[in-house]
């Protein structure tokens, strides 16, 4: 470049910078971007032809006993949908034990319905029975739309779940050295294009447990709470977590009961 | 054995809106599985759209359309109560259709 072309590039990189200001009232943000493209999407959500197979599989005689899922107890008493999936996981006195949506699904298909739920815990995500359950936990996560969640902490159980949750978010290791928290734990982070939900404190309406299960467009699967923690480990380079695990109902606990009092818009439309 | 769609369709203006999700795999033939092998393509490739029988769309789909796909249009002059039918057949020869009242 000469020197004599110097003042006039300039000149017109000034006149650029100065046409791009002028120009950006009526450019919209990022964030306006992405928003408006998830609202195009959810309009036709996918995650509606899940629910309605959930529906019927939850109504359908099947498995060796030929019986419903109707007589399931999901936590406000035997066949009752409406308002189960916001107040899980919680402790069931007849198992003993805390239970998310996915493990006590596990315990009515074996005590209603004769099904082997160590088997099914076992099956690969997106196969055999896996797929209904994944049909079962949207249709009943869908009954509680719009309602918040109100996790119960009177039992003590569920108070100890609350704290091993905490530690487990806590807990930094595998080979990042990392932690629920290292990508969760501040406010307006995110990855690429994705936020990142603080789960430390109430992530507010229709975020993080209140958005799973979730149809994933990229991939077009169904995703229930279980599925995505199993991912979030992966991310994170630690060993998979058991289907069903204490473990994860333990970080469910802890999400649930920071997300008090929001509303949930489950089953959401991911990206 | 196809799973149901989900129809929905509402009177606006002089028309009606109709909003349909189908379920299918839609593979395209081009991806392979675990083991390297292909999967062979499995796609709609025809939809038609009847009120109260008429064929009012035809459309021909191929490999570009997504998974569980979404479509919306418009018919002229449709009114409310009458029957909206979607009908698809896909390159195995499957065929699904459902049927809904206009609301």
């Amino acid at each position: 470049m000469t020197p004599r072309a110097r003042p006039l590039l300039a000149a017109a990189l000034l006149a650029a910078l100065l046409a791009a200001a002028g120009a950006a009232p009526a450019q919209t943000s990022t964030a306006d971007g992405i928003a408006q493209y998830r609202a195009l999407l959810a309009d036709g959500n996918p995650a509606d032809l899940w629910e309605a197979k959930g529906e019927a599989l939850w109504k359908q005689k099947r498995g060796p006993k030929n019986a419903s899922l109707e007589a399931c107890d999901l936590g406000r008493g035997p066949g009752v949908v409406k308002g189960a999936f916001v107040a899980l996981p919680r402790f069931f006195a007849d198992t003993g034990r805390v239970q998310d949506l996915e493990s006590r699904l596990l315990t009515c298909l074996q005590a209603q319905q004769g099904f082997d739920a160590a088997a099914i815990a076992a099956t690969p995500f997106g196969q055999g029975e896996q797929l209904n359950i994944e049909s079962l936990v949207t249709y009943i996560a869908a009954e509680s739309r719009g309602m918040t969640f109100e996790l119960p902490q009177a039992h003590a159980e569920e108070r100890r779940m609350f704290e091993a949750g905490k530690k487990i978010f806590f807990f930094r290791g595998g080979p990042y050295d990392f932690a629920c928290a290292s990508c969760h734990g501040e406010t307006g982070k995110r990855i690429r294009l994705q936020d990142l939900p603080n789960l430390t404190a109430n992530p507010g309406d229709g975020v993080g447990i209140a958005a799973w299960p979730a149809y994933r467009v990229s991939s077009g699967e169904l995703w229930s709470m279980q599925r995505r923690l199993n991912d979030c480990y992966r991310q994170q380079r630690f060993p998979y977590p058991g289907y069903a695990s204490d473990a994860t109902i333990a970080l469910g606990v802890y999400m649930g009961v920071q997300a008090r009092g929001a509303a949930s818009v489950a089953p959401a439309i991911k990206r | 054995m196809s799973d149901p769609m989900r129809i929905r369709a509402q009177v606006q203006g002089s028309g009606a809106v109709v909003r349909v999700l189908m379920a299918h795999e839609m593979e395209t033939g081009l991806r392979k599985d675990a083991a390297g092998k292909t999967i062979p393509a499995w796609h709609i490739t025809e939809v038609t759209a009847a009120l109260n029988g008429k064929t009012v769309l035809t459309a021909q789909w191929g490999t570009a359309i997504a998974k569980n796909p979404f479509t919306e249009f418009v018919v002229k002059g449709a009114k409310a109560g009458d029957r909206i039918t979607i009908a698809w057949v896909d390159n195995r020869g499957d065929r699904r259709s459902d049927e809904a009242v206009i609301a």
